[in-house]
């Protein structure tokens, strides 16, 4: 039988965690994305025409929310499980009756719940600078939540893989954000010569990016479909590394 | 009677090749508090994390209520509380939520009257609202506890309980320890402080390399550790131990300047005066005098190197 009380109160220590430091946790990622609005939106955006019909202020709004989701799942779930390893609280996790799908499902769940939100906060704060359009809201929604949840679950693996702060941060700052710089979050793939678009298509963020604006704005570098398609098999490779690592008991138990 | 932890054959070696624990046995009857003993890197922690779930065994099985620890770790797990030795605690979190978070994790439904009731007598309660972080060394460790009896364990490890502990905690921990063992817990307990095995535990086990070395009853065992031993110092030396003092377990040292009587300071009869009495009528002429009792590392040495075969 589940042990729904320990899955509950990970949940809620883990979502508690972000309201106490509620500043770093959600409001500075929406500071963040105001300032990239200010730079991309309005200094660079005024002079740059439309976009495939859309203006570039709002051509980005996806592609922002974007960066925000993969960067706040990765180090909320990082952090999340890497904390208690570094202080050994991790002990009492590991002691208790629970299974390490429980485990995962607290952890999980709740860095994947704070991304949504910020998500949520920076569209509702998007929708004050330009006009938004969502085309396709249950796509939207679909993909929104895939990648809280596959990039959580990236960012729990970083987690148990990382044995200092300093690991912990490397793969955030190293591929996280130069695959999202790269990966059509600020332009389509066609903008790019044809070697670098040959080269995107192997970013899995370009995939991540032209779906969620496609649910915008019908707007996309490569099919719907595709992109479905690799956000499914992301979530699938992470599933099955962090179920490798539970099996092996892989940094948590000797 | 049915043990309530049953260990059998239970070896552990780490990634890195050290052998941690080696073919061990030991039965924990219900009820008891049972002291393990051993010095640093003896293996108790390994011993107590095994059972508990955190680090997995290499060869052997544990029961504990007579379930398996690894098939039915539901069950086996929830009837464990744990005290580590570190003071591994979130330190951002207050005290009462740390203990709720502690009986949740194991599945136990909320209950802040019990949780209230145990704070108390762990004396945090007028801290309950306060951070961790603002807490002392001592009331961490009570939080601790705290945490540990939380999800009302059967069970209860305490690993190195009083390392680093003030007289008032100690004396509030054993108080706790027999409240919990008149309500029907079992307590294993790890110390490298022979007195206070000898103060609280029903029976003691000696673990050093890896190894059970022995368990017994403390009564028995204090016969066999509670060893000292008399240095007499000479003031001519002798080149052999005279005929006369040969029914004292004797040795002869420093080129033959010193005595050395080791005898067990539990029996009735030392034999301490009468073996001066005797060094006297030998004709030998004293020096100097000294006592010292073994320390517990002399003794888990001498226990290695002399097998008691009480296993």
């Amino acid at each position: 039988m589940m042990n729904t009380y320990a899955v509950r109160v990970i949940y809620k220590y883990e979502m508690l965690r972000a309201w106490d430091t509620i500043m770093q946790s959600f409001a500075s990622p929406v500071i963040s994305t105001i300032l990239y609005f200010v730079v991309f939106g309005s200094a660079i955006g005024s002079r740059i025409e439309t976009v495939e019909g859309v203006s570039y202020g709002a051509f980005i709004v996806p592609g922002l929310m974007m960066l925000a989701l993969l960067t706040q799942s990765v180090s909320n779930a990082s952090f999340g499980i890497y904390f208690p390893r570094f202080t050994g609280t991790m002990y009492e996790v590991l002691s208790a009756p629970i299974s390490f799908a429980e485990i995962l499902l607290g952890y999980v769940g709740a860095a994947a719940t704070k991304s949504f939100i910020i998500g949520v906060i920076i569209l509702i704060t998007a929708g004050l600078f330009v006009e938004l359009k969502i085309a396709h809201p249950i796509w939207m929604l679909g993909f929104l939540v895939l990648t809280c949840i596959s990039f959580s679950l990236l960012g729990f693996i970083i987690g148990l893989w990382a044995n200092s702060f300093e690991q912990l941060q490397l793969i955030p700052m190293l591929v996280i954000t130069p695959l999202v710089f790269l990966g059509g979050s600020f332009y389509t793939i066609d903008m790019l010569p044809p070697v670098w678009q040959t080269v995107s298509l192997f970013n899995p963020v370009v995939y991540l990016v032209s779906g969620f604006r496609w649910s915008f704005y019908e707007v996309s570098d490569v099919s719907i479909q595709l992109s479905l398609f690799m956000v499914l098999l992301f979530s699938a490779v992470c599933l099955a590394t962090v179920w490798w690592m539970f099996k092996t008991g892989y940094r948590l138990k000797q | 009677m049915n043990p309530i932890i049953s260990v059998s054959n239970l070896s552990k070696v780490y990634s890195n090749g050290y052998r941690a624990l080696n073919n061990v046995s030991l039965d924990f009857h219900s009820g008891e508090i049972l002291a393990l003993l051993g010095p640093n890197g003896a293996g108790k922690t390994t011993l107590i994390s095994i059972i508990c779930g955190i680090v997995n065994p290499s060869e052997g099985s544990v029961t504990v209520g007579g379930h398996d620890i690894i098939d039915d770790y539901r069950i086996t797990r929830s009837l464990i509380g744990l005290v580590p030795q570190e003071l591994t605690l979130s330190m951002f979190v207050t005290v009462w939520n740390t203990v709720c978070f502690s009986r949740g994790l194991f599945g136990k439904k909320p209950n802040p009257a019990y949780l209230e009731q145990l704070l108390k007598d762990l004396s945090l309660w007028d801290k309950k609202d306060s951070d961790i972080l603002t807490l002392s060394g001592g009331m961490k460790r009570r939080v601790l506890i705290a945490k540990a009896l939380s999800h009302e364990p059967s069970i209860l490890f305490l690993d190195e309980p009083t390392a680093g502990v003030d007289v008032e905690l100690r004396k509030d921990m054993w108080n706790l320890v027999d409240k919990l063992r008149q309500s029907g817990v079992t307590i294993i307990l790890t110390t490298h402080y022979i007195e206070e095995a000898e103060e609280i535990a029903d029976r003691v086990g000696v673990i050093s390399k890896g190894e059970l070395i022995v368990v017994d009853d403390k009564e028995a065992l204090k016969h066999k550790l509670g060893k000292r031993q008399m240095m007499i110092e000479l003031e001519n030396a002798i080149d052999k131990i005279p005929d006369l003092l040969s029914s004292w377990d004797l040795e002869l040292s420093a080129e033959g300047n010193q005595l050395t009587y080791t005898y067990d300071t539990y029996s009735t009869q030392t034999g301490i005066a009468e073996l001066l009495r005797a060094v006297d009528g030998a004709g030998l002429q004293l020096k100097d005098v000294n006592t010292s009792q073994s320390s517990l590392e002399d003794i888990f040495i001498n226990i290695v190197n002399t097998p008691l075969h009480t296993r």
